[in-house]
């Protein structure tokens, strides 16, 4: 089946996350990340992981979603894990084989980054693509910046770019499928052969695709002027955001959880698991 | 000749799925010689037929056989020459042309084959004759021709595999009617002189008047009419309860019959329908071209 | 008689590119379109007549000539940007291609987009917007993925998009050539519904005959030129002219002319397939009628 690439991982639904400004869950997801990396201790990390099941109780993303989402940075973890279990020295030295040391420090530092980064993507998917259409989250993402643009910086010009980007990848994903069809029609082997056979074989797709990339684009400029766009001084917006008291309530308790995190930290268990 | 034989295919999307839709149902169909039309509106199912026929879709169930051998059994090299054999004009070819010049381009295919230099030359130098590109063309880039001429360079890339089986989807959208032509009686002439089955798939009933020797009629993935072009536009009440448009004469002629004007139901060329009245009105008709 | 477009002695060049030559895509093109009517230009693929669209919408300069749209003459050189942008939001244009117009991925996102440029209130725009959709029917697909919509119903969208900027001219530039059957039914109706209705002027550019039919007045043109004016009736009055440009005429026009060409005493310009039925039938009566006094007719 298909993957919806405009709507992104987007996960239709009512819930508190999904009704929270898009504005306030950018900021959450930023504190949120801050205090990942303030734990310190495994109480911590264990408060992290309550905090993250937490909101996917409340997003009502189904776990299965969550954890299929997860599965892509599987790899990526258990690499990182790997050179920190065989790159970091300590003193407890557990196994020794040649060159090869592996110390106790070294296993910590393997689990916690792991649980790190499952952590900060779980959370962060659902506070953001779980829950928020790209759409949404691009104009958040402007918003925010705005004062941004005071320093001349085109804030505006890129969430336009991401706009037009969201609309345009469907249309070119289904593009690129049928020029595939119609050269495989004329004979055209992708499978088979060394590299460089294959990239060969790429060309007869990437320049139609980049042809009728560039008329779209100079056909959408004209559209666009048609339409009386002159980038984004004087436009107004038809869907305005409105951040209320959901959304503060939203932002103080990642503080919050930040602050119970820092408190956690200071309080010695008995037992040292520093990193 | 060649044969292609649909033997009780169907074709699920999303199956197993609540979403499982049926984008054809029971199809069972011999295909071969002459111009073959298939008439449908938008999700009719015949455009998942067409790319069912050379194999760049795999039915749900059911076997596709190309001159009597499944095309999906065992090794792959079967699917790759029925592609050759099968040759497939996409909706709107244009979007598919990439060498720097047109001989290359229409070389495509040929070179995919593994054949020789020479046979390549000759064969796009025919098939170029075929889509009627002079050969003054052949060295021009394709992106600096009008949307006609690529269409038909397009074409000539799919003649030049020689195939037994030409289909085509919407061989005509879009272009005026010079073009329109053009790339129609390009087809035909291919036809006629290659001995190769010709299988289009439009919405155009006008143009599939003019041309096909069969019609079949898709709705809902199923086939519901399936005969001599005369026997399917004979049945125009039918095919606009299924959502197609005769042409404008038929039309004409159901409202002469009203008036006790009979020409007949099968009416749906002009020539025809003029040549009709005309010996209604014991006239000869002084034009006789079709 | 009120002209809310003017051309005049319109020459318009386009630069030869490698070792191609120039063109003259307009030669001396001069036509008026009157207020509140539905013109259709009609023409071959190369005949000059999206080269006309887009100087109307101010898209090129043109060589000489003049268009004047509501009083403005819009090809002058003193024309600044502000000024084209003040037009622009008189001129409304809905392309060919329904894919590279829409700029937003939700549909009413897209209808809103001309608002938001003219800087209106959210809550004027979101008026406008539902209206907009409600008038070419799309009100059910309003929060729809808009590349997920038929090919009919994104031009929809596309002229919700327009209307929504209450333009009093709206140009269609081929804006049916991609669309099956059903989808250009839906699109032509829309189209005579905003005319008939909210007397919006309507320019459609086109090369398919049945279209052109249903138009107040046509603009016929070959090879940059104008080749003749008239209501549907003038036009395919004459198909071998028709003919002669690389046109269709109506299959009815066809048949008739064909029919009195074998010697029939019928009219030709008729479009519809019950009114030509009925004027074979009154010709063979008179024929049948001539035949028994003795042959006068």
């Amino acid at each position: 089946m298909k993957i919806d690439i405009a709507l992104g991982q987007y996960c239709e639904g009512n819930s508190p996350l999904h009704r929270l400004d898009p504005r306030a869950k950018l900021i959450m997801s930023i504190l949120f990340i801050v205090a990942i990396f303030m734990a310190k201790n495994v109480f911590a990390f264990l408060f992290l992981i309550l905090f993250s099941v937490a909101l996917a109780a409340v997003s009502k993303v189904s776990p299965r979603v969550v954890l299929r989402g997860l599965k892509p940075i599987l790899f990526i973890a258990a690499f990182t894990a790997v050179i920190n279990l065989f790159f970091v020295r300590g003193e407890q030295l557990i196994f020794e084989f040649g060159f090869v040391k592996i110390y106790l420090e070294g296993i910590i530092n393997a689990v916690l980054i792991v649980v790190r980064i499952i952590i900060l993507l779980a959370a962060s998917s659902m506070l953001l693509t779980y829950t928020t259409t790209p759409l949404a989250l691009t104009d958040g993402l402007e918003q925010l910046l705005s004062p941004l643009a005071k320093l001349k910086i085109p804030v505006h010009d890129f969430s336009m770019m991401m706009t037009i980007a969201l609309r345009f990848i469907p249309t070119l994903v289904e593009e690129t499928e049928k020029i595939m069809n119609a050269q495989k029609a004329r004979g055209a082997d992708f499978t088979s052969g060394n590299i460089m056979k294959r990239v060969k074989a790429l060309v007869p797709i990437i320049i139609p695709l980049f042809v009728s990339a560039f008329r779209r684009a100079n056909e959408l400029a004209v559209a666009m002027e048609c339409r009386c766009y002159t980038g984004g001084e004087g436009r107004t917006r038809m869907n305005k955001l409105h951040a209320g008291m959901r959304d503060l309530f939203g932002i103080l308790i990642v503080i919050a959880a930040g602050v119970v995190i820092v408190l956690i930290n200071r309080v010695n268990f008995g037992f040292s698991l520093v990193m | 000749m060649a044969s292609l034989e649909l033997c009780g295919i169907n074709y699920i999307y999303n199956k197993g799925t609540p979403y499982e839709t049926y984008a054809l149902k029971d199809i069972n169909l011999k295909l071969g010689g002459g111009i073959t039309g298939i008439i449908g509106h938008t999700g009719s199912g015949k455009s998942t037929l067409v790319q069912l026929l050379n194999g760049l879709l795999r039915p749900t169930e059911g076997k596709l056989l190309l001159d009597d051998e499944d095309i999906w059994e065992k090794k792959t090299d079967r699917l790759r020459e029925a592609r050759f054999k099968v040759g497939l004009v996409m909706q709107y070819p244009e979007y598919q042309l990439f060498a720097s010049t047109v001989y290359e381009d229409i070389a495509f295919g040929p070179r995919n084959m593994g054949l020789s230099d020479e046979e390549i030359k000759e064969r796009v130098y025919a098939a170029a004759k075929f889509s009627m590109l002079s050969p003054e063309v052949m060295t021009r880039s394709p992106f600096e021709l009008s949307g006609g001429q690529k269409r038909r360079v397009a074409l000539a890339g799919i003649i030049a595999m020689n195939p037994k089986f030409l289909v085509l989807d919407e061989p005509a959208a879009g272009l005026d009617p010079g073009g329109r032509c053009g790339i129609l009686e390009g087809i035909c002439n291919f036809s006629q002189k290659s001995g190769a089955s010709v299988i289009i798939v439009s919405h155009s009933m006008e143009d599939m008047a003019a041309y096909c020797d069969r019609v079949i009629a898709m709705a809902s993935g199923k086939i519901v009419m399936d005969g001599s072009r005369s026997e399917v536009y004979g049945r125009a009440d039918e095919l606009i309860g299924i959502g197609l448009d005769v042409p404008q004469v038929t039309r004409i002629a159901s409202a002469l019959a009203e008036r006790g004007i009979d020409i007949g139901r099968d009416v749906y060329t002009v020539g025809y329908a003029a040549d009709m009245i005309c010996s209604a009105a014991n006239i000869q008709s002084s034009d006789k071209t079709n | 008689m009120d002209n809310i477009i003017e051309v005049k002695n319109l020459n318009y060049t386009y630069e030869g590119y490698g070792d191609m030559p120039p063109v003259k895509a307009l030669k001396d093109v001069s036509f008026n379109i009157e207020r509140g009517s539905f013109t259709v230009i009609l023409g071959h693929n190369g005949s000059g007549k999206s080269t006309l669209a887009s100087v109307m919408c101010m898209l090129s300069e043109v060589d000489s000539g003049e268009v004047i749209i509501d009083g403005r003459c819009v090809t002058d050189e003193s024309m600044t940007d502000e000024d084209i942008m003040d037009m622009r939001r008189r001129v409304g244009m809905v392309f060919q291609n329904p894919d590279n117009q829409l700029v937003a991925t939700i549909v009413e996102e897209d209808v809103a987009f001309g608002c938001e440029n003219l800087g209106m209130p959210s809550d004027e725009i979101r008026r406008r917007v539902d209206a907009a959709l409600e008038t070419v029917g799309m009100t059910k697909y309003a929060r729809h993925a808009a590349h997920k919509l038929s090919g009919g119903q994104k031009q929809r969208v596309a002229i919700a998009g327009v209307i929504a900027m209450k333009r009093e001219i709206i140009i269609f530039d081929e804006s049916t050539a991609m669309l099956d059957p059903m989808g250009r039914r839906e699109v032509l109706d829309t189209i005579e519904r905003l005319n008939k209705e909210d007397s919006i002027t309507v320019v459609l550019i086109t090369h398919h005959m049945e279209e052109a039919a249903r138009a107040d007045r046509i603009i016929v043109m070959n090879g940059g030129e104008v080749l003749c004016t008239g209501t549907p009736n003038e036009v395919f009055g004459d198909p071998e002219r028709m003919w002669a440009a690389g046109l269709d005429v109506p299959q009815s026009t066809e048949l008739l002319y064909k029919l009195k060409k074998a010697g029939f005493d019928v009219r030709i310009d008729i479009f519809d397939p019950y009114e030509c039925a009925r004027e074979i039938d009154h010709a063979m009566r008179r024929m049948r009628l001539g035949g028994e006094t003795g042959g006068k007719s």
